[in-house]
């Protein structure tokens, strides 16, 4: 059974590149972002991304993470795809996980559609194999034809778009980790690929999205989760949980400006 | 003090079985996933010349440049005949390339994939292989000088050469343990790379690549204690037609021990920040 299990993880970053003090100072002191504190030595500040965070994803689970830039989605992402291994807590994760940050990711302008394929599926976790059984179906979906044997610079962005998007989708992960969706390109595309994304998504044990846009979280997530500084502070229902985000929004927009 | 303490604890904190444990699967598991790193690393080198006539052949033709300038030049400076010099040179400097490249390149290995670490859950081991794999085939581009030059002048190991394949093997398993140290060090302090390669630089001039070990009045005990020296001569050797010395090979196998502890205790330690780090 697929399923992932948080117990109090925390994640921090030491930030190295940071000599001037008045730029320590103004980090220290800023508003946005995980609590940021400094190391023993009193050298080095050090951001806490993650703060004792305690969650479980069971089968079935479609979560959507939302909060201001910089609360943890992204860092709780990559804890989830073991890119980052946590400072303290146990991260417990029972199934093949597919991490899907960027949409480029493996993808070589200089190099064919097809080179891209192999490229692309590689680096998402597929074997050559597997990459090899698909790319008809890769090479259909696209609808690119003999610029399949051209190099991808010679593409325009919606045609890079489609072929990235094909390829995503090609994969059959049980744990789909998607950071603000997947692209889908021009409009006359647009159907198409969402009923390949309905599908890809569907299939997928335990979805996990990131995401500010609120239409896509309510089209795709059940459950979401609001964050703010490295903590989960509220969980539940999709429609409740945005609207708690949206008044949490308008509230500190408002403070700022009392306070400017 | 605090700074002291603060060291301490982290490396008792990662010295655990537990630790040990994991570094070693990263570095199973990268192996088990060659077919990622091996399709990148061919990749890489064909994205290099890609559009060019001649392609990857430009390694092979650069070498040759190379190394009939610094033959031509050395051979009249010591006055040596080139049929003697020229073989030597070659087969050193094509193996100097590859333990240098080996060394440089592999203090890269994470800094350069910083957007697939970031990106991928993959073994880190996987960026490391890859580099040793680069390295490989640039070399198995280069080696053909050798073979040319060797060719031209009728030099002919006889069946020594073989002892040339542990060697590579030997090179190469230096090439991960050391790409995995430095480039571990490198993604924390990134001076390490810039420190590297200035002591490359010098280690080249006091390795016998371009000058014979016969030419230091008095076999200096530099020449010895240089793990350089011994690491050329186990490749040079076998395929000049001698056996490399008992010596030769201990002190390789002595170095490897020492790449491997190095590396695998201060992965076992900091291997989960490398993520962080990049």
């Amino acid at each position: 059974m697929t399923s992932i299990r948080l117990r109090h993880v925390s994640v921090s970053f030491p930030v190295y590149d940071v000599s001037s003090r008045s730029l320590k100072k103004r980090l220290l002191n800023s508003a946005t972002g995980g609590r940021i504190t400094e190391d023993a030595g009193g050298r080095i500040p050090i951001v806490q991304a993650l703060e004792d965070l305690n969650l479980t994803f069971e089968h079935g689970t479609r979560v959507g993470l939302v909060g201001h830039n910089g609360a943890g989605k992204t860092t709780l992402l990559r804890v989830l795809a073991g890119i980052y291994e946590p400072n303290e807590g146990t991260v417990e994760i029972k199934g093949q996980v597919a991490p899907m940050f960027d949409q480029s990711l493996g993808m070589d302008p200089e190099s064919s559609g097809y080179e891209n394929i192999l490229l692309r599926g590689l680096c998402l976790g597929m074997s050559r194999r597997e990459i090899l059984a698909r790319t008809n179906d890769i090479a259909g979906f696209t609808e690119l034809g003999d610029f399949l044997s051209l190099p991808i610079r010679t593409y325009s962005d919606g045609m890079r778009t489609r072929l990235a998007f094909a390829v995503s989708t090609a994969i059959q992960p049980d744990i789909l980790l998607l950071d603000e969706g997947i692209a889908a390109g021009d409009a006359s595309f647009l159907e198409k690929a969402n009923k390949r994304l309905h599908a890809f998504t569907e299939q997928a044990a335990i979805l996990v999205l990131a995401s500010h846009n609120d239409v896509l979280i309510k089209r795709m997530c059940t459950t979401a989760n609001l964050m703010e500084h490295g903590r989960v502070i509220a969980q539940g229902e999709t429609q409740e949980i945005l609207a708690l985000y949206a008044e949490r929004k308008g509230k500190s927009l408002h403070g700022g400006w009392a306070s400017s | 003090m605090s700074g002291y303490n603060w060291l301490s604890a982290q490396w008792r904190k990662g010295l655990k079985a537990d630790n040990v444990r994991l570094a070693w699967r990263d570095i199973g598991n990268g192996w088990r996933g060659r077919e990622l790193w091996v399709t990148i690393g061919l990749h890489d080198l064909r994205q290099r010349y890609r559009r060019s006539m001649l392609g990857p052949f430009w390694i092979t033709i650069s070498m040759g440049i190379m190394v009939s300038a610094l033959g031509l030049l050395y051979g009249k400076i010591f006055g040596m005949d080139l049929e003697v010099y020229l073989p030597y040179l070659a087969c050193g400097f094509v193996t100097w390339a590859f333990i240098s490249g080996l060394i440089l390149d592999g203090c890269k290995s994470f800094i350069d994939s910083e957007r697939m670490i970031r990106q991928m859950a993959v073994p880190l081991s996987t960026f490391v292989y890859q580099v040793v794999w680069i390295n490989l085939l640039v070399f198995a581009h280069n080696i053909w000088i050798f073979v040319l030059i060797a060719i031209i002048f009728g030099v002919n190991p006889g069946w020594n050469a073989l002892l040339a394949l542990p060697a590579i093997a030997l090179l190469s398993l230096n090439g991960v343990a050391l790409g995995i140290f430095l480039s571990l060090l490198s993604a924390r302090f990134r001076d390490i790379p810039l420190i590297v390669a200035s002591v490359v630089q010098v280690m080249f001039f006091i390795t016998p690549v371009i000058w014979k070990p016969d030419m230091l009045p008095g076999r200096a005990l530099v020449l010895h204690l240089n793990p350089f020296y011994h690491l050329v001569e186990i490749f040079r050797g076998p395929l000049l037609g001698h056996v490399p010395t008992a010596e030769n090979w201990l002190a390789v196998v002595l170095v490897t021990l020492v790449s491997w502890v190095l590396a695998m205790t201060f992965y076992t330690v900091y291997r989960w920040r490398i993520a962080y780090w990049v």
